[in-house]
């Protein structure tokens, strides 16, 4: 009897300190203190991005404001026609993205939002990944939350991305055999070569990069990484792709957006 | 192409003011190839000019050193009120034009 007692006590111990060991579990895969890739960028980046001008990034948010009022499709609608002014509607969207569409029981980032908006609601011809009216649109609407901070859901359906993408963070890959990790939570702040390893998070994305000499999306870096370790390149929007972006998200929760950022 | 200018809206007679372009442009180099081996030709914005009420104030050559997306950044005196008009050409031929009022006071 006392036996069953004792047995209920130390399960009750063990379950907190489960739940305690798990908690600090997730301490340890967010860095500390969060810092934003800017922070690792030189003066002349950083001066770059924060001058509105300067920000080459600014060129495709501004095409993205000129497409937002552009009818598409069946019905000559535009984004505008059903949102309004992006100004209000799309302030703080890109905060909650990657999120679970329940409807299409499927993870969207927010340009596979926009494709699935243009596909179903304006019923206009697809654009395709990585493609300069995308990237604009998706800048357009991400810099309308610039400053807010970053807050996606991991809860119900969405867990199951969220530990496929924790999964893909933690799995060594490619010749060099490393993972995001090794490099980007073990190594921060450390140099690789010139570089700086920053933290790789995804608040700045669609970024202007200037090894690019244009703007790319957050799965054109995650291509980059793994070709850069010398693993297999997997396509843009791949369920494995958006599995780590939410992860990334739920690491960087808090940080501001930064849409259009710069980096080299 | 896409561009932007940055013109004062307003400076006093003679007084220096700054002048900022950018403009959109793949600014392809000629030395790239691509996915199948073949050379990319060279494409970039030869020549930009700025025009004060007609008198050119501004003339950028560029070549392959140049990256994408060029920003050019110059002063001029703010003589009279006006515009000031903005030209470029690309390699293929392709041209382009932005404008921007400035008003000058006493």
């Amino acid at each position: 009897m006392s036996f069953i007692g004792v047995h209920r006590r130390s399960s009750a111990v063990i379950a907190f300190l489960l739940a305690a060991l798990a908690a600090s579990a997730a301490e340890r895969q967010r860095p500390q203190p969060l810092k934003s890739g800017i922070e690792f960028a030189s003066a002349d980046i950083r001066a770059q991005q924060s001058d509105d001008f300067a920000n080459p990034g600014m060129l495709w948010v501004e095409r993205g404001a000129k497409l937002w009022q552009e009818p598409a499709g069946r019905d000559g609608r535009s984004c505008a026609s059903c949102h309004g002014e992006a100004q209000q509607s799309m302030r703080g969207a890109a905060t909650r993205y990657p999120l679970y569409d329940s409807a299409g029981q499927r993870l969207l980032n927010l340009e596979g939002r926009i494709l699935q908006c243009r596909e179903e609601r304006q019923q206009a011809a697809p654009l395709a990944r990585e493609s300069e009216a995308l990237l604009s649109l998706s800048a357009f609407v991400a810099h309308q939350s610039r400053g807010m901070p970053v807050r996606v859901s991991i809860d119900g359906p969405a867990r199951e991305h969220f530990e496929r993408g924790r999964e893909f963070y933690h799995r060594r890959v490619g010749q060099l055999n490393l993972s995001c990790a090794q490099c980007h939570q073990d190594n921060w702040g450390k140099k690789l070569g010139p570089e700086t390893i920053s933290q790789g998070h995804g608040n700045a994305y669609p970024v202007y990069r200037l090894e690019w000499q244009t703007v790319g999306s957050l799965h054109r870096r995650f291509r980059t990484c793994l070709s850069g370790v010398r693993a297999e390149m997997l396509p843009y929007g791949s369920a494995e792709y958006l599995g780590l972006e939410l992860y990334l998200a739920w690491r960087a929760q808090g940080l501001a957006i930064e849409v259009p950022g710069v980096r080299r | 192409m896409a561009a932007r200018v940055l013109v004062p809206k307003q400076a006093r007679r003679g007084a220096v003011i700054e002048i900022r372009v950018v403009v959109q442009h793949v600014m392809e180099t000629g030395y790239r190839l691509d996915a199948f081996g073949r050379a990319i030709p060279k494409n970039v914005i030869n020549t930009l000019t700025a025009r004060y009420n007609g008198e050119e104030i501004f003339r950028a050559e560029m070549g392959s050193g140049i990256a994408a997306n060029p920003y050019l950044q110059f002063y001029t005196v703010a003589t009279e009120s006006g515009e000031i008009v903005f030209d470029w050409v690309d390699d293929a031929g392709e041209r382009g034009s932005e404008r921007a009022a400035i008003a000058v006071i006493d």
